[in-house]
């Protein structure tokens, strides 16, 4: 199951767990705040070699229609996927 | 067949978590989950991928993942798998993935009784080549020359005056059943190795070479060319330990620029040119040491 | 019911096998090194169905075991003194984790000097570490604490793991008659182990997890609660043990001619043996004495404590520990109940069989001798400069 983004935030006594065990990937932050810079696809230029997800350590970027999109929730803009993409379809943009 | 980019299995395990941009560790945690898929169930230890992905209620591991004592990552693993074992449940993946401090040091007391043992475990150390976690200090796993908090570069020394402790034979005189080295910048080959290590019955264990931009100095974009790089200098390699012999599965046609590879990074800034020529040697020591021993892969 | 011969440690063997613990990681230390050995042959003969696992070390046996019970599996192991001390991360990891494993201790005194023999000093110094602690007297106890221990360990409101002392030597070599149990009727006694504690397959959990500074008190009050509602799983455990065993336990402690006493001592494990025979002896001579028996140290047994001495004229405390640069840590606790209870007598404490020291009857009736009158002193028998 791939983590996600739950509504509510366990925290008074009566929230908590008893034992320090709780469901897996319960996230309740996003990560879009580090960011500087954003990824941007120019998906006339990618061919979903799909090498930008594979080599994504934070997995936020997955297939679509035959291409690929970026989950901006979690990506830290570490530029890895520019870096890597062979057809230059990837952009970094300065984040406003 | 192999697993490739367009084959592996879609569903992000570990996410949202709170590491480096950049990371290389959650980048060897991330694809390895996805190898092992939905019945793995992982054990980290104190380190950085257990601080950045277990911060309730923040929880980053759509698997089963427990955090074990910065010793433990192999017996608890091998608990893990034993109890599993004894309720007649054997559709699972136990995955053990520590740092090279975790490894190398604190846990490889632990990790040779499982392997000695021969439990049904992969461990997988994520090599960044310090403690990250507590600030960059030295490891057994930190390389000669390289500067860290504990092992400063100053007039007197230069860094790290240590080899790299060799890991991945220390499991394979073990007669381990597989063990094998990666690295993030070959992802392909890592990807076939957990695969491989998914269907062997026994000890299983992988070296991944994770760069650390924090620790390494290099931005965060440079993680994977940089873990590609170190293997194509020579300073790393990818190789198999599998029934009692070593292959080399990747052999530089003629190794890149060491001094280049080493300068870009800030923690080997500091060293000259007689430090690199150590380096050098050392280097043509250990693949005199690799042509004699391994078998090249067909 | 069998009636056998066995030594302390024998006899726990043959308690944990009635437990059935699905895996048993262990590292050989003496005194303990007998019940490993037996649970080995049981593993062997096919008595037990469990995953014996050889650990390297003790820290790695307390870390299997936790790995065992993280996936829901009944989990036991044993040590003793340096294997105790070694496996310290761990003590607070398991119980934080409210992972309910068993684990026998065999008493023995610390290093340095080395001793082999039995004191108290191991598992004392672990008190703070949120596992329930029991001290047996004898081997049937040990046998009976055995199988008991799963029971309250695992119980719905505790999930909270079971350290079961036996005094080094003294208890776990000594060979007594013990009845051992039917394995129908320990089946009937022990239910198999459930939990939601656990990580599985069709419900994936995130354990061991980081808890910051807004939750992690409540998270450490509801481990202490596990441990508050010992006292009540003790009773359920006991009661249901006695309708089908036959045999009694008192709870978190056992009081032994102590209601009408004037002089009490409080001691644990197997010393209160001796003790109960000076007790005898004194009351044929007409005097008024009493003996209060430590079963649990933790949960504390504040309560039962203060009803029981509140009124007699003065309380020793004989203990095998000391809390170097203070005092004995079971007399600390003992004054701790009373004062809590507002019992205002003079207490004194009595360290000794340090490093496996014999305690005379002599140096007992000694102790009841120097309660007469009535003041508060801590001294340790063998030393005559205090």
């Amino acid at each position: 199951m791939k983590p996600y983004l739950r509504e509510k935030i366990p925290s008074g006594f009566d929230e908590i767990p008893d034992t320090t065990s709780y469901e897996a990937g319960y996230l309740v932050t996003k990560n879009a705040g580090w960011r500087n810079v954003r990824p941007v696809i120019d998906t006339e230029k990618c061919v979903g070699c799909l090498n930008c997800y594979l080599y994504c350590p934070d997995g936020v970027i997955s297939r679509k229609d035959g291409k690929v999109q970026i989950d901006y929730d979690f990506c830290k803009g570490c530029g890895i996927c520019k870096r890597i993409c062979r057809v230059g379809a990837i952009r970094m943009e300065a984040e406003k | 067949m192999a697993l490739t980019a367009k084959t592996l299995d879609e569903t992000e395990y570990f996410y949202g978590h709170k590491a480096c941009a950049g990371c290389g560790g959650s980048l060897a945690v991330r694809i390895a989950l996805k190898v092992l898929g939905e019945n793995a169930i992982a054990v980290l230890p104190a380190g950085c991928m257990s601080a950045v992905g277990f911060n309730f209620p923040q929880l980053c591991f759509g698997n089963n993942a427990i955090i074990s004592t910065f010793a433990g990552t192999a017996s608890m693993l091998t608990g893990v798998q034993a109890g599993l074992k004894a309720q007649g449940i054997t559709d699972f993946h136990a995955v053990g993935f520590a740092g090279d401090g975790g490894t190398a040091d604190i846990g490889l007391q632990a990790l040779s009784g499982a392997i000695d043992r021969n439990d049904d475990i992969l461990y997988i150390c994520y090599d960044n080549e310090a403690y990250m976690n507590t600030g960059i200090q030295k490891s057994s796993l930190t390389p000669f020359g390289a500067k860290t908090t504990t092992t400063p570069a100053g007039k007197n020394i230069h860094g790290n005056l240590r080899q790299k402790k060799n890991m991945f034979e220390i499991a394979a005189a073990h007669d381990i059943p597989y063990a094998a080295t990666a690295s993030v910048g070959y992802l392909n080959d890592f990807i076939r190795k957990v695969e491989k290590a998914k269907s062997i019955k026994g000890t299983k264990y992988i070296h991944i070479l994770a760069p650390c931009p924090t620790g390494w100095g290099v931005k965060t974009d440079e993680t994977v060319g940089i873990a590609k790089e170190v293997v194509d200098c020579g300073l790393w390699y990818l190789a198999e330990y599998e029934n009692g012999s070593f292959t080399l599965n990747h052999e530089p046609k003629e190794f890149s620029d060491v001094s280049e590879y080493l300068r870009k990074q800030s923690r080997f800034r500091h060293l000259t040119d007689e430090d690199i020529e150590i380096i050098k040697q050392s280097r043509d020591k250990k693949w005199e040491f690799i042509h004699k021993n391994f078998k090249k892969e067909k | 019911m069998a009636r056998q011969f066995l030594s302390g440690n024998e006899a726990f063997a043959y308690g944990v096998r009635l437990a059935r613990p699905q895996v048993i990681s262990a590292y050989p230390i003496t005194p303990q090194t007998i019940v490993v050995e037996k649970l080995s042959e049981f593993v062997e003969d096919g008595s037990l169905k469990s995953e014996f696992i050889h650990v390297e070390s003790e820290h790695s046996a307390l870390s299997c075991a936790m790995g065992a019970s993280s996936v829901g599996a009944r989990a036991f192991t044993a040590t003793s003194s340096q294997g105790l001390l070694y496996m310290a991360e761990c003590l607070p990891y398991a119980a934080g984790g409210r992972l309910p494993i068993v684990m026998m201790n065999a008493n023995r005194s610390t290093a340095l000097p080395w001793n082999i023999y039995g004191d108290q000093r191991d598992s004392l110094s672990q008190l703070d570490s949120g596992w329930i602690q029991a001290y047996a007297e004898n081997a049937q106890e040990a046998l009976d604490l055995a199988l008991m221990s799963f029971y309250i360990a695992e119980h719905k409101q505790v999930s909270t793991p079971f350290m079961a002392n036996l005094d080094g030597f003294v208890l776990t070599h000594t060979y007594e008659v013990v009845d051992v149990p039917t394995a129908e009727q320990a089946d009937e006694f022990l239910p198999p182990f459930e939990t939601e504690n656990k990580m599985s397959l069709t419900k994936p959990k995130n354990l061991g997890f980081s808890a910051g500074p807004d939750t992690n008190t409540f998270f450490k009050y509801k481990e202490h609660t596990g441990l508050l509602n010992v006292k009540k799983a003790v009773t359920e455990a006991e009661s249901r043990f006695e309708s089908i065993f036959g045999r009694h336990y008192s709870g978190l402690t056992e009081n032994y001619r102590t209601d009408d006493a004037d002089y009490i001592l409080i001691t644990l494990g197997s010393i209160s043996g001796l003790v109960r025979e000076i007790v005898d002896k004194l009351r044929e001579q007409g005097e008024k004495a009493g003996l209060l028996r430590i079963r649990y140290m933790r949960p504390f047994p504040n309560e039962e404590i203060a009803k029981a001495v509140k009124n007699a004229k003065a309380v020793g405390v004989l203990e095998k520990d000391i809390s170097f640069g203070n005092e004995g840590t079971v007399y600390t606790n003992v004054n701790s109940a009373l004062q809590k209870a507002g019992i205002s007598i003079p207490t004194s404490d009595y360290i000794g069989g340090l490093g496996g020291r014999n305690i005379s009857p002599g140096e007992i009736e000694n102790i009841f001798e120097e309660l007469k009158q009535e003041k508060s002193a801590v001294k340790f028998l063998g030393i005559e400069v205090r």
